[in-house]
């Protein structure tokens, strides 16, 4: 082990920070050590990204002090927090998609012989440091929009380290990850952490706390609610230290009178570019679990069925009559609703009102019936406990989990049948996961059909009726629900059905 | 194989420019004249100077993630410093140079700072100098005025063989430019404040520099072209500019070579196929002694058909995986 290990690096000290008169932070409390990987978790709004900022010096404390290697350090900017080698990785990737990847490594930073950026040295420097990484798939020359979801996460991380971070924080490093990349980034982790590098890491996802972390902090409200060895804890506990609820709440059961009944939409020999030999029944009352690995094509299939990338092969039926969606518009004049993946891009008006954008689709398809649904709102609002100051705050100002209620409600307005839902939980606390899986027994109860894409396991294992597995643009198999999390990704990946190319 | 896959924006620019150097050849010979012929390459090249000087500061100003809508009205107000300050005089030619160049680039640095410092989107930021600008020339010079030396008319008059001087020196300006966009740091930044100004910002990139840098560059290149029709008009006019409509077609030709109006991505080398191809249109329609409203008729199907084209690859960029694009699955099997 590295001599390093177990000296404090990060001090924090009574750390406070507020927005508008708004204490976000109070008193926060943190010790990082060298070689240590130290979990950060607390539901959406506890603070955790205001923290993070703090520490990346986007934000400027009110008050407490901030001591790196024993020496108070105070960062005005987020380069001066790079210099003193602490480096973050956001949840937001901070590249340039249009530039290559050893610029973006290099940005604000290239290497210069004479009056030139030395384009020679930044491939090679670029190449070395993904090699330290133990990756070998990524050109320095690449453009940063030719790669995966995970190998951008890698050059955000190659990007970090590049500045001699002797300390990283990591924002949710797996929120668009799946699979076999998830472990790519633990390889990436651990050899960090064998180079003596302190990890801060923040996560919704208690199984990477549990893998990753040697010591876990809980935030709650802005404040620490305690920091504990990790080996100290269960998932049990720390949820209650998160929430004060127990486990047994975290996928709630099937509601009683839940009948699965006629078929509701029907796929056959669906495709498109993306998709191929698509052969899917959903039923009332049915919740199927979409699993697979990032880019298998689960995101393609809810947006085929919604018409926003509509199949061009095969035929839909709807409720017994034939569907076609060629447009979103179509879909959801049919009552279909599809809650996309990314909420802030696709799924809210961030400068909008909470009233605005949950009438937002009603008033776009069905104009007729604003007024009613204008006289739902409160109601449907507060089932899903959605906090909010009133219904004209602009939906920027909530939490993580209560746009995504936002979302919700503006889908329940429009009475759907059939809701597909793309990644529903994503970087929402657990909290307001719970309250998505209780509306969604609550629309399965009431006869609807539900497709949930996911690329958390347990929660595809938890809420799914049947789970269908999909497999480069094609469904792979289906699985029962008591299936294991091996299993899934057994099919996810192949390796069970594996045969030999024609 | 994959060529189409392959062709990036300035390629199809070129494309298109050589397409327009066929039509050209083809209506310009059905008149019985030759498109080639030196006095025609001659008269072409001299068309893209002017704009070519313009339209290099646009390209740098939409990269940063700004626009330019001051450039005609600087491109006046240079004619007029240059002209008013020779008055005939070869000894002045040195002063009224440098005097119209320092002032169009004080003009360029107010539009920098304003963008930059108080967060004015460069659209409004100019339209607003370009106003006071426009407003100052107005109520000074009621027409034509001033006059240059007949040794500073000669930069707008000769030329080697067939290439006018003009075009060589716009060429060469283009050159420092691209060497600067491509090789510096400076030009790093403004790919990278124009693609993403708080990721530049989160990299430690001083964000301001380059946006004021594209302004003041902008703003000297049209000096440039304010000096250049001086010396060809043999006076300053305070309204060369906007009688040229520098303003949108500079910017219309930065969109025709490929450049993303929302800065960050673009090349330099694809701004000057497109003033080309408007200096080539203007040439053969002129020659056809077609109406000249038409020839705008015609700039405005090329800009939209051009950028139509470029929104088009940008939506079909990802490979398809079943079926359409054959090429996608021989990579596959190529793979396999």
């Amino acid at each position: 082990m590295n001599e390093d290990t177990g000296r404090p690096v990060l001090r924090v000290t009574g750390l406070s920070k507020g927005f508008f008169g708004v204490p976000v932070l109070q008193d926060v409390d943190l010790e990082l050590r060298a070689g240590e990987v130290h979990g950060l978790v607390g539901e959406n709004g506890a603070g955790k990204s205001t923290l993070m900022k703090v520490l990346a010096g986007v934000h400027q404390p009110d008050a407490g002090t901030v001591e790196i290697d024993g020496s108070p350090v105070e960062f005005r900017h987020p380069t001066e927090a790079h210099l003193a080698g602490l480096s973050t990785v956001f949840q937001e990737f901070n590249l340039l998609p249009d530039r290559t990847v050893a610029e973006n490594v290099h940005l604000g930073r290239e290497p210069r012989r004479g009056l030139f950026v030395d384009r020679k040295a930044m491939n090679a420097e670029t190449a070395d440091l993904l090699r330290e990484l133990g990756i070998t798939s990524i050109r320095p020359t690449s453009t940063v929009s030719s790669l995966s979801v995970a190998q951008q996460q890698i050059v955000e991380i190659a990007k970090a380290i590049s500045y001699d971070a002797r300390i990283i924080a990591m924002d949710e490093p797996t929120a668009a990850l799946a699979g076999p990349e998830v472990e790519l980034l633990y390889g990436i982790i651990r050899r960090l952490k064998a180079r003596g590098t302190a990890i801060l890491y923040v996560s919704h996802r208690l199984q990477e706390i549990f893998d990753l972390c040697d010591t876990i902090t809980v935030l709650k409200d802005g404040r620490i609610a305690g920091s504990r060895p990790a080996a100290a804890l269960d998932d049990a506990a720390l949820v209650r230290m998160m929430v004060g609820r127990s486990i047994s709440a975290y996928f709630p059961e099937r509601l009683a009178g839940t009948a699965v009944g006629r078929p509701l939409l029907a796929v056959h020999d669906g495709g498109n570019e993306q998709l191929d030999s698509i052969e899917l029944t959903l039923r009332a009352g049915e919740i199927v679990g979409v699993a697979g690995l990032q880019g298998s094509g689960r995101t393609e299939l809810v947006e085929a069925v919604f018409g926003a990338h509509p199949f061009t092969r095969g035929r839909m039926e709807l409720d017994g009559r034939p569907y076609t969606a060629s447009s979103p518009r179509q879909a959801i004049r049919r009552r279909v609703a599809l809650i996309t993946e990314d909420r802030k891009a696709q799924g809210l008006s961030l400068d909008q009102s909470v009233l605005d954008n949950a009438l937002g689709v009603v008033r776009a398809v069905f104009p007729r019936r604003d007024a009613e649904a204008r006289s739902d709102v409160p109601a449907v609002l507060s089932s899903l406990e959605v906090v909010a100051r009133d219904l004209d705050q602009e939906v920027q100002y909530l939490s993580g989990g209560n746009q995504q209620k936002v979302v919700l409600a503006k889908w329940l307005a429009v009475d759907p049948q059939v809701v597909l839902l793309d990644e529903p939980t994503r970087g929402i606390d657990v909290g307001a996961k719970i309250a998505v899986y209780n509306l969604m027994r609550m629309l399965a109860a009431e006869g609807k059909a539900l497709l949930m894409v996911s690329s958390e396991l347990p929660e595809v294992l938890g809420m799914s009726d049947r789970i269908l597995v999909m497999r480069d643009g094609r469904i792979a198999g289906e699985l029962p629900p008591d299936a294991t999390e091996e299993q899934v990704l057994q099919v996810a990946t192949g390796a069970r059905t594996e045969r030999a190319r024609p | 194989m994959n060529a189409y896959a392959r062709l990036t924006s300035t390629h199809i620019v070129y494309l298109v420019a050589l397409l327009t150097v066929v039509a050209g050849t083809a209506l310009v010979g059905a008149t019985g004249r030759s498109f080639f012929s030196a006095g025609n390459i001659s008269s072409i090249l001299t068309g893209t100077s002017v704009l070519g000087f313009i339209a290099i500061g646009q390209t740098l100003v939409i990269l940063v993630g700004s626009l330019d809508l001051s450039v005609p009205y600087v491109v006046s107000l240079s004619s007029l410093l240059a002209a008013g300050i020779m008055a005939g005089q070869p000894g002045n030619i040195v002063a009224g140079v440098v005097v119209a160049l320092v002032v169009s680039a004080a003009i360029g640095l107010v539009n920098g700072l304003v963008v930059s410092g108080l967060k004015v989107h460069g659209f409004i930021a100019t339209l607003g100098t370009g106003l006071i600008v426009s407003g100052y020339l107005a109520t000074n010079y009621q027409g034509s005025s001033g006059q240059t030396p007949v040794a500073f008319r000669l930069v707008g008059a000769t030329g080697i063989g067939p290439v006018p001087v003009s075009t060589l020196i716009m060429l060469a300006c283009a050159g420092v430019v691209l060497l600067m966009l491509q090789r510096t740091r400076l030009g790093h930044h403004v790919y990278a404040v124009g693609g993403d100004i708080e990721v530049a910002r989160m990299s430690g990139i001083r964000t301001g520099t380059p946006i004021v840098a594209a302004h003041v560059l902008c703003s000297f290149m049209a000096g440039l072209a304010g000096l250049l029709l001086a010396a060809r008009l043999g006076v300053g006019s305070p309204t060369i500019g906007s009688q040229g409509g520098y303003d949108l077609l500079s910017i219309a030709a930065v969109v025709l070579g490929g450049t993303l109006l929302s800065g960050g991505k673009g090349s330099l080398v694809g701004t000057l196929g497109g003033v080309l191809i408007f200096a080539m249109i203007d040439n053969i329609m002129s020659v056809l002694q077609i109406n000249p409203f038409l020839k705008d008729v015609v700039r405005g199907i090329v800009i939209v058909v051009a950028v139509a084209v470029y929104a088009r690859r940008r939506v079909i960029s990802r490979p398809a995986r079943f079926g359409g694009h054959p090429r996608a699955r021989t990579e596959q099997e190529d793979a396999a």
